[in-house]
């Protein structure tokens, strides 16, 4: 368990620092999330209500979540680092926990940039919103991580993604939207722990086959 | 007939277009397949004539 | 033969139908078809399952298939139900039916399901990932439910009660059943067929390259 756990810390710390160095992820993610932000603004005709700021939130959250998977595995599929970690010997779902570890990292600081910029530019942001935000992010982090796999091994990689993970995310979407708009978010919030818990075992269960032969 | 009787028509004559639609698609390609055993069958003669 | 046999029910199964209520009718294609589809799914996952737990090359295609089956059977309910909206609410689509929208997220789903397995050389990592794949769809349905449930409050305030299913009498149970079983087998049929269709497929390219 403890080599477990020292596995998916390796990986993750791998991945951070990777990105430290080479800086070619964040900055983008940021960037992209900001100018959607920006986009939406023009995008809403003047006096739409806060209802359709907030959903246009999780529409520019969901989208830079696809940027930034899109790059997760690029590292590794250049220089085929992933047919090297897959026969280290660790557990192949630790390279999932490491992976989705680093992307939630990437979400949660484009998210620290996105949600001031929404205050704002929108509406002021609630703690529900964070909640619903912080589970979003894990959830679309475990089924992004084991999709983006798959996507990588395909031949239409960036266009494959989001046509894979949009109809998986849009039961993530609803219980966001829901959790920042409804007077009772403790349901939605509910509803997206209840999300991330089911994808999240059972992405941890099938990345093995994703990777391996 | 009401609208509603032409409705309804429609929807069992939706089912029954698309079935029909699969069944060609699949005759296509019935085809294709019978068509490449031919080739391969005339193949395999050419080969057993080389051979002898 | 089974075509046969599930043409036969086929058109055993349409003069049955339209018993009673008028735009009702439509109820005996669109809830068989639509349960049709699940099963379809159903059974994609559960091939999928079994290619997982063996790593039987030969439950890919049978997994394909049914997802393929599911796939039409899915367009088909969106297609009757639409009709169905307008005859009941004068629309052709409304977000606050669960079920079609639920079908029409499913739809995009599966039609990704395709496209991977396009873009993806042929071989056991392709199978597996299928797999992996329609494993994920059987689980999204029930979830998808519940976030289209919890959406309905959001999106559409009006709750178009339909009551449909709750009293059902017992000509109506039994014309219900019997387009059940006629769809279903209706959709095995197709199924084995065409699996069929697609081994023969696999079979020839082997053969093709086993000569060339």
């Amino acid at each position: 368990m403890t080599a477990y756990l020292a596995d998916v810390g390796a990986l993750a710390r791998k991945d951070l620092l990777l990105e430290l160095r080479s800086r070619d992820t964040l900055p983008a993610m940021l960037l992209f999330v900001v100018s959607t932000l920006v986009v939406f603004s023009f995008a809403l005709p003047a006096g739409t209500g806060e209802t359709a700021a907030y959903g246009l939130l999780w529409v520019a959250i969901v989208f830079t979540a696809i940027l930034g998977l899109t790059r997760a595995f690029a590292a590794e599929r250049e220089q085929r680092v992933l047919d090297g970690l897959v026969l280290a010997p660790c557990d192949r779902s630790a390279i999932w926990a490491g992976k989705g570890i680093a992307v939630v990292v990437f979400l949660a600081l484009a998210e620290l940039v996105a949600l001031p910029a929404f205050a704002l530019f929108f509406e002021p942001v609630t703690w529900e919103l964070v909640a619903a935000v912080a589970l979003a992010d894990l959830g679309l982090a475990s089924v992004g991580t084991l999709l983006a796999a798959m996507a990588a091994a395909s031949r239409a990689r960036e266009l494959l993604l989001p046509l894979l993970f949009l109809p998986l995310v849009i039961p993530v979407v609803v219980g966001g939207v829901g959790a920042s708009i409804a007077d009772d978010p403790g349901r939605y919030l509910g509803f997206l722990a209840l999300y991330d818990l089911i994808f999240a075992i059972l992405s941890w269960a099938s990345f093995e086959y994703v990777v391996t032969e | 007939m009401t609208s509603a009787e032409r409705y309804v028509t429609a929807a069992y004559l939706v089912v029954l277009a698309v079935l029909l639609a699969y069944l060609v698609i699949y005759a296509f390609k019935l085809s294709r397949l019978e068509r490449e055993v031919g080739e391969l069958a005339e193949l395999a003669r050419r080969r057993k004539e080389e051979a002898a | 033969m089974l075509l046969l046999a599930g043409v036969a029910l086929a058109f055993y199964w349409v003069p049955d139908a339209p018993l009673e209520g008028f735009r009702q009718r439509i109820f005996y294609i669109h809830v068989p078809v639509a349960l049709t589809a699940y099963a379809c799914f159903g059974w994609a996952a559960w091939k999928a399952l079994r290619l997982l737990s063996t790593r039987d090359q030969r439950y890919d295609l049978e997994s394909y298939t049914a997802v393929h089956m599911g796939v039409i059977f899915g367009i088909l309910t969106l297609v009757t139900g639409s009709i169905w909206a307008r005859t009941s609410w004068g629309v052709w689509w409304s977000w606050g039916e669960r079920q079609l929208v639920l079908f029409l997220v499913l739809f995009l789903f599966y039609s990704a399901y395709f496209m991977l397995r396009y873009s993806v050389e042929a071989g056991p990592r392709r199978a597996s990932m299928s797999a992996v794949y329609a494993l994920f769809g059987v689980v999204l349905i029930p979830v998808s439910f519940l976030a289209i449930r919890l959406a309905e409050g959001l999106i559409h305030p009006v709750v178009f009660d339909r009551n449909v299913g709750d009293n059902l009498a017992g000509s109506q149970l039994l014309t219900f059943a019997v387009c059940l079983a006629g769809t279903l087998a209706l959709a095995a049929t197709l199924y084995v067929n065409e699996l069929t269709g697609k081994r023969v497929d696999e079979r020839l390219r082997e053969l093709r390259e086993a000569l060339e």
